[in-house]
């Protein structure tokens, strides 16, 4: 396995780049496991990753149905950040902002973290208040938050409309100058290469049919190429959870749904921070070929169908139009969906299952891809440990019967209305 | 879009209708005091991939609840029916949730 570093890439420049060797290996897979980790995305390559590193469980098998990478995490605004509020929430994501600043190190793997800041804007003085009780509950976290002026947004943000016939006044902003973006592909990338190092197997294209059972214990996963058994299986399979885990038997409070995200033609720098839309939902930043990848809110009913529907795209239009006036003249060159799990309460479940030998890291909502590195890592511990570690205690399934939710927009039991 | 076809009013586009999720799901009788049947019936979903049955109601047509059964995958509409037929259907003392 080859070292990335400046020397390496001027060695492999001389001999006109033809000694590159492969970030991982695409394994076949093996009879059977200690741990298999359904799912080769971000948080399922983390998770691997962890376990091996962390814990030295190194006998993993990450089983993938595509190829790594092209579920959700894949399919995202690539926005990282930690302005969480309540208790459970706020230090978990915070836990994942802390591994992702390290990441590049950590994996030897450039994952174009860009901690740009991000603007949770305010358009009333109610939202004002808001805004300075969750700033207040991050900074006493020891989390980074700022309320902002009308005037210290424009100066930040000067491409938001901030004429007089706005239809949402800025009022103001919430500020986390340590959020930001990151590339998505390199996270899986840099964590399958992470785990392979470690002797993890990627296998990919093996689609994952049933669960092997061994009184009432799950001891392997019946795949597309055979049974591979393992003593412990984890599920991280972003908005097929329910799915999977009805295949255990296994009922959760969870619904999948559709969520679209879009990006326009290339364009020079017009904005160079995150920002979230307080007047309704919508986010937006500019990558860095130009574009303006933005999303808003899902498309409102049950759905797997991984494609997108029209009232959502002129939602957005509108959401985008609405905030950067300058935008009408642009051209959305593609448009993407992804299945997510909604849960109850808007909060993710990493946990141990009602069935021995089954974990799931699952009920993402909107909030996955942030949650990369901390969820495979409060994973790997749970697997490992067969306990939660503290930061993910409180993600369990029992929460709802235990009156526990964590419901951070106060939405209730309609998952798709968080 | 989805197309619905309301009973009352035709096919319209899904935009006139506001989602009110799974309606495969039964009430406990009230003076049930079982927390796990309640907690199966305000939080746990059988979140099916395939048929789906849901109420939509339609709030900027006639205003009538309606059961649509759905398939998640493809978003066929199978069928379209008055939320009220059902309701009816149902035997004494026995409750339709909405």
């Amino acid at each position: 396995m080859t070292h990335y570093s400046l020397l390496t890439l001027i060695g492999k420049a001389l001999g006109k780049n033809r000694g590159w060797t492969r970030a991982w290996r695409n394994a076949e897979p093996k009879p059977g496991y200690d741990v298999v980790i359904v799912g080769g995305g971000g948080h399922g390559l983390a998770a691997a990753y962890y376990l091996a590193k962390e814990h030295g469980v190194t006998s993993v098998g990450v089983i993938e149905k595509g190829y790594i990478g092209g579920g959700n995490t894949g399919r995202n605004t690539t926005i990282v950040r930690s302005n969480y509020m309540i208790d459970g929430n706020t230090l978990f994501y915070e836990k994942s902002l802390r591994l992702w600043e390290d990441l590049s190190h950590e994996l030897n793997f450039n994952v174009m973290l860009s901690q740009r800041g991000q603007l949770n804007l305010c358009h009333s003085p109610a939202q004002m208040d808001a805004a300075a009780r969750r700033g207040n509950i991050m900074r006493m976290n020891g989390i980074d938050a700022e309320l902002l002026t009308r005037d210290e947004v424009r100066r930040k943000a000067p491409v938001l409309d901030f004429s007089d016939h706005a239809r949402f006044p800025i009022f103001g902003a919430l500020w986390q100058q340590r959020a930001g973006t990151a590339r998505h592909d390199a996270v899986a990338w840099g964590y399958a290469r992470g785990a392979d190092r470690y002797g993890v197997d990627i296998v990919q294209g093996c689609e994952v049919k049933g669960f092997l059972r061994d009184r009432g214990r799950v001891v392997g996963v019946e795949t597309t190429r055979g049974p591979i058994r393992a003593k412990k299986v984890g599920l991280a399979v972003a908005g097929h959870t329910g799915h999977l885990a009805a295949m255990a038997g296994l009922r959760l409070p969870l619904e999948t749904h559709l969520l679209q995200a879009f990006v326009t033609e290339p364009v020079k720098p017009v904005l160079d921070v995150v920002v979230s839309f307080g007047a309704t939902h919508f986010y937006v930043s500019q990558d860095d070929k130009g574009g303006l990848v933005m999303g808003s809110d899902l498309d409102g009913y049950n759905s797997y169908g991984q494609r997108g529907d029209l009232p959502i795209v002129e939602e957005t239009m509108a959401d985008l139009k609405a905030l950067i006036p300058l935008a009408s003249r642009l051209r959305v060159v593609r448009q993407w969906s992804g299945t997510v799990d909604m849960t109850m309460d808007g909060s993710p479940i990493i946990c141990k299952s009602p069935i021995d030998g089954l974990y799931i890291d699952g009920g993402w909502n909107y909030g996955g891809f942030k949650a990369s590195p901390a969820a495979g890592w409060c994973s790997a511990h749970t697997i490992a440990k067969d306990e939660p570690h503290e930061l993910n205690s409180r993600f369990t399934l029992d929460r709802f019967r235990r009156g526990h939710q964590l419901d951070e927009k106060g939405m209730g039991p309609t998952p798709w209305a968080h | 879009m989805l197309r619905i076809d309301c009973p009352y009013c035709g096919e319209r586009d899904h935009v006139e209708y506001v989602y009110a999720g799974d309606a495969a799901k039964r009430l406990p009788d009230l003076a049930d005091s079982d927390l796990d049947r309640w907690t199966d019936w305000v939080f746990v979903r059988d979140n099916v991939r395939g048929e789906h049955h849901e109420y939509w109601q339609h709030v900027h047509g006639c205003r009538q609840w309606l059961l649509v059964v759905r398939d998640t995958a493809t978003h066929e509409i199978r069928s379209v029916t008055p939320a009220r037929e059902r309701a009816l259907a149902a035997g004494p003392g026995e409750v339709v949730n909405a």
